[in-house]
């Protein structure tokens, strides 16, 4: 019996499955067909600030507005919605973190840096309502 | 039949035909969860899709409160020939123009509804269709801006809508196929009729439609006999029973059973 110098599968996964040498693998992924994306703020009383609640893909604000409903407005209170393009939004880069740090010896510049509880107490003390007083003495 | 009879009758016909319009439409919209064109409306869909069940279930509490069994109890253990919702909800999802344009007209219809029922001479009815004004508005504002944006967009997504409309339309108009009880609901101020709500209906559909490049179909050219009537009489689709049977799967099997 002549023999082929090929050997063919018989087994069904192998001989269906029209698997393409390594080189011819190279698929091509297309760039994402989205939508651009939005960025959301909503205000949960009037007067209040309008704060960033997420993104969302959406051809245009009028879209925009409809999905941010849902999105972030269909749980907890809201009065007002803002959508701007991502796009159009400035922001820092992140190489220039360091700017954004304080360091320890400006401590009093901030709240937290003045030393002021003692003064606090004192002034407490000698303030205190008369019926508070006495129930301290009544403690003591 | 005394008047009082009467009256309750016709009441609790209306609010059967209304909560069973909202169950099978909600139920058929929530077919999309998961299956939405993009995940933002994916989710703006099947939440609205909660809103009809919310609707339903508020409706049967008030049928409840006049006798009637309890909401599940009424949701889940009448067969078709017990319910009284319009062909139109009972059709299934399609592609998502059909379930765009029935959420449309639909949606249209039923704020309109809602909007006359606040004036109700039926309290509860009334209190309720002040409270789901809101959430309807959004419903019908989602609904606008789709259908004029697609009506707009392309030469296919405009064919498209145009398309689900010829079908649509001849199926909603089964949404005001009259009861036996119209003129007591009438004379008594529970509801100032199908007539008047279709005619108001035609009216703001027609606007949307053309502001949104679509044309509204000649009724007359329609094939009359597509005219979907029957339903408020508990003559339904092939549609309804099966997704009857899914939808009471559970409640089948255990009725006590709490999900």
């Amino acid at each position: 019996m002549k023999s082929d110098s090929t050997i063919k599968s018989l087994d069904p996964r192998i001989t269906r499955a029209d698997i393409p040498k390594d080189e011819e693998l190279k698929i091509e992924i297309a760039p994402l067909d989205q939508w651009q994306t939005y960025e959301v703020f909503h205000q949960t009383k009037k007067g209040d600030h309008h704060v960033h609640v997420g993104s969302l893909h959406a051809p245009n604000p009028e879209i925009a507005f409809l999905s941010a409903k849902e999105q972030y407005a269909r749980r907890g209170k809201c009065v007002n919605i803002w959508v701007v393009k991502t796009a159009d939004i400035f922001s820092t880069d992140y190489e220039t973190e360091d700017m954004y740090e304080n360091n320890s010896e400006k401590m009093y510049r901030e709240a937290g840096g003045y030393k002021v509880m003692e003064k606090i107490n004192k002034y407490k003390k000698e303030h205190k309502k008369p019926e508070a007083a006495k129930n301290e003495e009544v403690k003591s | 039949m005394s008047n009082g009879e009467q009256h309750t009758t016709a009441i609790k016909n209306l609010l059967f035909r209304m909560a069973d319009d909202e169950l099978i439409i909600g139920h058929r919209n929530s077919e999309w969860t998961g299956l939405g064109p993009i995940l933002e409306e994916d989710i703006a869909f099947s939440s609205m899709a909660q809103d009809k069940l919310g609707h339903a279930q508020a409706l049967y509490n008030i049928l409840h409160s006049m006798g009637e069994p309890d909401a599940d109890t009424l949701a889940f253990t009448r067969n078709e020939k017990n319910f009284y919702c319009c062909h139109f909800v009972e059709y299934p999802i399609r592609d998502y123009d059909f379930s765009l344009m029935r959420h449309f007209l639909f949606d249209t219809a039923e704020a309109i509804r809602f909007d006359m029922l606040t004036k109700s001479s039926c309290q509860p009815l009334a209190n309720l269709a002040k409270k789901v004004r809101g959430e309807i508005k959004y419903h019908t504002m989602h609904a606008n801006i789709w259908i004029s944006q697609l009506g707009k967009a392309t030469d296919e997504s405009n064919i498209r809508m145009q398309a689900a409309l010829n079908e649509c339309y001849p199926l909603a108009l089964g949404i005001f196929e009259k009861s036996d009880y119209e003129n007591e609901l009438m004379e008594s101020g529970v509801f100032d009729g199908e007539e008047l709500l279709q005619k108001v209906w035609t009216d703001i559909v027609t606007e949307v439609i053309e502001k949104s490049n679509l044309k509204m179909p000649d009724i007359n050219d329609a094939n009359l006999s597509t005219l979907a009537f029957g339903g408020r009489k508990g003559y339904h689709t092939e549609y309804l029973q099966p997704l009857l049977d899914e939808m009471t799967e559970v409640y089948s099997i255990d009725p006590s059973a709490e999900w």
